[in-house]
């Protein structure tokens, strides 16, 4: 008999254990699922920098948390629903997630001593009164995923490896989702290895049919598809967002894409998508160090390339000099940031935002370099591509920022038409204009971008570099007050982008109590805060910034239309520095450096207590 | 054996003159430095090599060296230390037609700049490197500098306290990077020097020249033993491919191998004859004998060996990657955006 089936409107789940576990295997493929059926998503990855942590270890764990809906949604979720663990290790890691009541799923096989002791518990807590506010499950994971697949012909240690799909078939069973988008996976993922398809589709099965056959869970949930606008999806990460975004950018400008790097976590995504494109036109160069990286972007810019590098903070700290190279000799130039938490080498795998005032002020020298920021995993196609776009545009390196927690999370994405990708025109010097012969310093009165003449262009051979130069004709310089004016011009080029970007959108009230003011990767966490209080009618407005050098025209009205401006952030508060020296506003901060997102309850209680105080005066 | 020109950067520019190469801008280094004729002797050649002038790029780090681009009529990019092959090399893959040429020191291409040295040459790329060796740093003011003998007293080894590091070999140093045409001058002998830039450029390849440059200022007469007039037929030995290595005033005296070292042999005393010598092969894709001739200019009382060190032919990153786009182009068709973005599990609300 079918068991009953209960409609809910969201789930969060999270699977976790050890480090080759395929506990981000399966989460992918339960999100590809989810978006397939109609879902949106959202998904956190959190996995350790070491590839195999010794076995059953804390700092082994590996987990994948994803929140899919029926409403528009835009965090991975901060409680979980259910949480699936592969040994006693990831059950100390992350039961502080599960809600209370929520479903706790273990694979008993791996809770013997060893691995207790390794996690460091006593006692098994599957056995102890420590989860009674949880509902668990206790599965054999290993021992059944082994009879179910004991007349494949693999060894006992490759059908070991077969116990994630086990658990996805039970996952799938509880969220009533279909299974043949896995095995389309499965069959494709195992094409050059068939002899691993049947393994790990009965395995998939097995898991499946467990929660259908046994009385372990009595009934299962569905989802509904949730609204989306009209147009066709795909599901995608930040970081292959910001792949498809270079690529786009280049196959638009009709300039072919240089894209420097040395690798780094959490960058080397794009390195390895972009590298795949060699059909595009697309050069990648891996390079000896971060320096070389940059070094050849730079290089083929000025060649009449598109030239982008990328890398994380460490390797950014590196590229500075080289940037400020690209700045003073006005060459486009885009180099994208994947932040992560430092500083030093940090936490290589958690997230932060902790990198702007390096991407302000880390330069030596006057050095206004302009930054775009993307919000979330699908805005890094439209961010990097509109870094793109100034980059050429204004002649100038330009940042894109991004981060741990957005280039790995995925989501649903409205595929966009071509045209509607803005121009990026190269608009290269084809001829000196003046009687003078070819000025490589004299500027378009508009934009102050100085002309962009390719080595090969007959009468426009000129000589640039890192030592200032005269204006209009580009000759080295050590005039002060050409030096004085030089740096003002170049100061003044990147203000006036600000007139080259649409107003600011601000979300909720337009004008009223508390503005929530944000940047990159906390836009989930901010919006849909934000939607909390919209929804109960307080006025709270959330304004989320792409640029941020220059910021907005708009911007300093929009902040002093609102009593109180609350800027959270993943840092100790560094957008709050800028905008409170620029705007001269007492804008409060709400700052979390542990490498961990924002949750939304985080941001609730800051806001219930700045509300509370308010009421108060 | 005489092997012809292999680069494949286009030639067939208009009839070009030394006075074409030069830019409008006041040379500046001091009075009598080696750099002077460095330039002056490329903006000879550069007429004779065909080239169009606007298909040539002098691109260089921080250094007295570097300032050359700005004195070159050419496109040209004045770079940051050390850097000049990183971005040298992202301009020949953004356009492989264009004629690129390093100029670097000893600083920049071997302290600062020393890991893309190496790696330009093993990479390949068809560009020109020059590296004017002074042993010395002359625009931060005479310190000592990665070629430096061990000893060399300057600014930053003053008195007791003179230099300790062994210094480069910048000839063994590009050999072991696996750079495919190494060849070594000398700033002010123009008959020689002339030729090795030529034969630099019709290297397809990164090729390398380490040039011997006098800074009178602040080293002067490092090369003294190499460079004058008197002193040279004795102190220098000039590789020719396919000749025995027979050096001095009366060409009495040549290079030998007594197993695996070098050495000098008097080649009238009737106990050895010019049979007896090396014959170099600028050709062997075998470095040894290669890493024999460079390992003499460590040897105190060797000749240092002039001319073309080695001289083979290896497939260039640019061309490489050409391919790799060429093939995908006709594997899986020129690039189609909107299938890209499109690509994969998609579905469509309406």
């Amino acid at each position: 008999m079918r068991k009953p089936v209960e409609q809910i409107e969201a789930a969060t789940i999270l699977f976790a254990g050890d480090s080759g576990d395929g506990s981000q295997s399966i989460g992918t493929q339960m999100t590809e699922t989810t978006a397939l059926i109609g879902n949106d998503v959202a998904t956190l990855p959190d996995y350790p920098a070491e590839i195999r942590a010794p076995a059953g270890s804390l700092a082994g764990v590996s987990g994948f948390q994803l929140h899919f809906s029926s409403e528009q949604i835009h965090t991975p979720g901060d409680l979980c629903d259910v949480l699936v663990v592969m040994n006693p290790a990831a059950l100390k890691m992350h039961l502080h997630k599960l809600k209370p009541n929520g479903i706790l799923i273990a694979n008993t096989d791996n809770f013997a001593r060893r691995n207790l002791r390794l996690a460091g518990y006593e006692k098994d807590p599957l056995e102890s009164d420590d989860l009674t506010k949880y509902q668990v499950f206790g599965v054999e994971l290993t021992r059944l995923t082994r009879k179910a697949l004991e007349t494949t012909q693999l060894s006992m240690g490759e059908i070991d490896r077969c116990k994630n799909f086990f658990a996805l078939g039970m996952i799938l069973w509880l969220y009533n989702r279909p299974m043949e988008y896995t095995m389309k996976w499965i069959k494709a993922k195992f094409a050059q290895k068939p002899q691993y398809i049947e393994p790990n589709i009965l395995a998939l099965r097995a898991g499946n049919t467990y929660c259908d056959m046994t009385e372990q869970f009595a009934v299962s949930y569905d989802v509904k598809p949730a609204p989306f606008e009209p147009g066709t999806y795909r599901n995608i990460e930040g970081n292959m967002a910001t792949v498809l975004g270079l690529v786009a950018a280049s196959h638009r400008s009709e300039l072919p894409l240089v894209y420097g790097s040395y690798p780094i976590t959490p960058a080397s995504d794009i390195l390895h998508g972009l590298a795949k494109y060699r059909n595009f036109g697309v050069v990648t160069m891996q390079m000896e160090d971060e320096i070389a990286a940059v070094g050849v972007a730079i290089g083929a810019a000025f060649s009449g390339a598109l030239g982008v590098t990328g890398s994380s903070g460490p390797g950014l700290a590196l590229k500075s000099e080289a940037m400020n190279l690209a700045m003073i000799a006005e060459l486009p130039l885009v180099v994208c940031n994947i932040q992560r938490a430092g500083p030093s080498t940090g936490m290589p795998t958690k997230t932060e935002q902790s990198d702007l005032l390096q991407m302000f002020y880390g330069r030596n020298g006057e050095s206004p370099i302009p930054i775009v920021a993307s919000s979330r995993p699908f805005d890094c196609f439209e961010s990097v591509y509109e870094a793109c776009r100034i980059a050429v545009k204004y002649r100038t390196p330009v940042i894109f920022l991004s981060d741990l927690y957005i280039g790995m999370g995925a989501e649903p994405w409205r595929i966009p038409e071509i045209s509607e990708l803005p121009e990026i025109k190269p608009n290269f010097a084809v001829s000196a204009d003046t009687t003078n012969g070819f000025e490589p310093y004299l500027r378009d009165p508009e934009t102050l971008a100085r002309p962009w003449a390719k080595p090969g262009t007959l009468g426009l051979e000129h000589r640039i570099g890192g030592l200032e130069k005269s204006d209009v004709t580009g000759h080295v310089s050590y005039d002060p007050e050409n030096h004085e004016k030089m740096v003002e011009i170049r100061a003044e080029k990147v203000a006036r982008i600000a007139n080259d970007i649409p107003p600011t959108e601000i979300f909720g009230t337009q004008e009223g109590e508390i503005l929530l003011l944000g940047w990159g990767g906390t836009f989930g966490a901010l919006r849909t805060t934000a939607e909390n209080y919209v929804a109960e009618g307080l006025p709270i407005g959330h304004v989320h910034l792409r640029h941020l050098n220059p910021f907005p025209n708009d911007l300093g009205d929009i902040l002093h239309r609102f009593k109180k401006i609350l800027i959270p952030e993943l840092n100790s508060g560094q957008l709050l520095q800028l905008i409170r020296a620029t705007y001269l506003i007492d804008a409060i901060g709400l700052n979390k450096v542990q490498g961990q997102p924002f949750h939304v309850f985080e941001l609730h209680a800051k806001i219930d207590e700045i509300l509370k105080e308010m009421e108060h005066f | 054996m005489k092997r012809k020109r292999t680069s494949r950067i286009p030639v067939g520019a208009p009839t070009l003159t030394k006075n074409d190469f030069k830019s409008d801008q006041d040379v500046r280094w001091c009075p009598s430095c080696g750099d002077y004729s460095i330039l002056a002797q490329t903006q000879r050649i550069l007429p004779e090599l065909g080239i169009p002038k606007e298909n040539v790029v002098f691109i260089s780090g921080i250094g007295c060296s570097s300032r050359f681009p700005y004195y070159m009529n050419t496109y040209g990019f004045h770079t940051i230390h050390g850097r000049a092959p990183t971005i040298a090399s992202g301009v020949k893959m953004a356009n492989p037609d264009l004629s690129v040429w390093v100029i670097t020191g000893d600083g920049d291409a071997l302290s600062i700049g020393g890991n893309h040295f190496i790696h330009l040459m093993r990479r390949n790329f068809d560009i020109n490197v020059l590296l004017f060796n002074n042993r010395i740093y002359g625009l931060t003011k005479g310190q000592y500098s990665p070629t430096s003998e061990r000893g060399t007293k300057s600014s930053s080894t003053p008195l007791g306290s003179l230099s300790l590091d062994t210094p480069f070999n910048p000839i063994s140093l590009a050999l072991a990077s696996g750079a495919t045409f190494v060849a070594r001058s000398v700033d002010i002998h123009l008959d020689h020097l002339r030729p090795m830039l030529k034969a630099a450029f019709e290297h397809k390849g990164t090729s390398f020249i380490e040039i011997y440059q006098n800074c009178h200022i602040f080293n002067d007469d490092t090369f003294i033993l190499q460079r004058e007039k008197e002193n040279k037929t004795d102190h220098t030995v000039l590789l020719e491919h396919g000749e025995p290595l027979v050096f001095g005033a009366e060409r009495d005296k040549g290079i030998r191998l007594n197993g695996f070292q070098p050495e000098v042999v008097d080649t009238t005393n009737g106990k050895y004859t010019t049979e007896d010598l090396i014959v170099h092969d600028q050709y062997a894709e075998d470095t040894t004998l290669a890493n024999f001739l460079a390992g003499m200019s460590d040897t105190p009382d060797m000749p240092h060996p002039m001319g073309i060190f080695r001289s083979v032919r290896h497939p260039c990153y640019e061309d490489l990657m050409t391919n790799q786009i060429r093939t995908a182009k006709e594997h899986t068709g020129e690039g189609d955006l909107e299938a890209l973005l499109n690509d994969g599990e998609t579905w469509t609300v309406s």
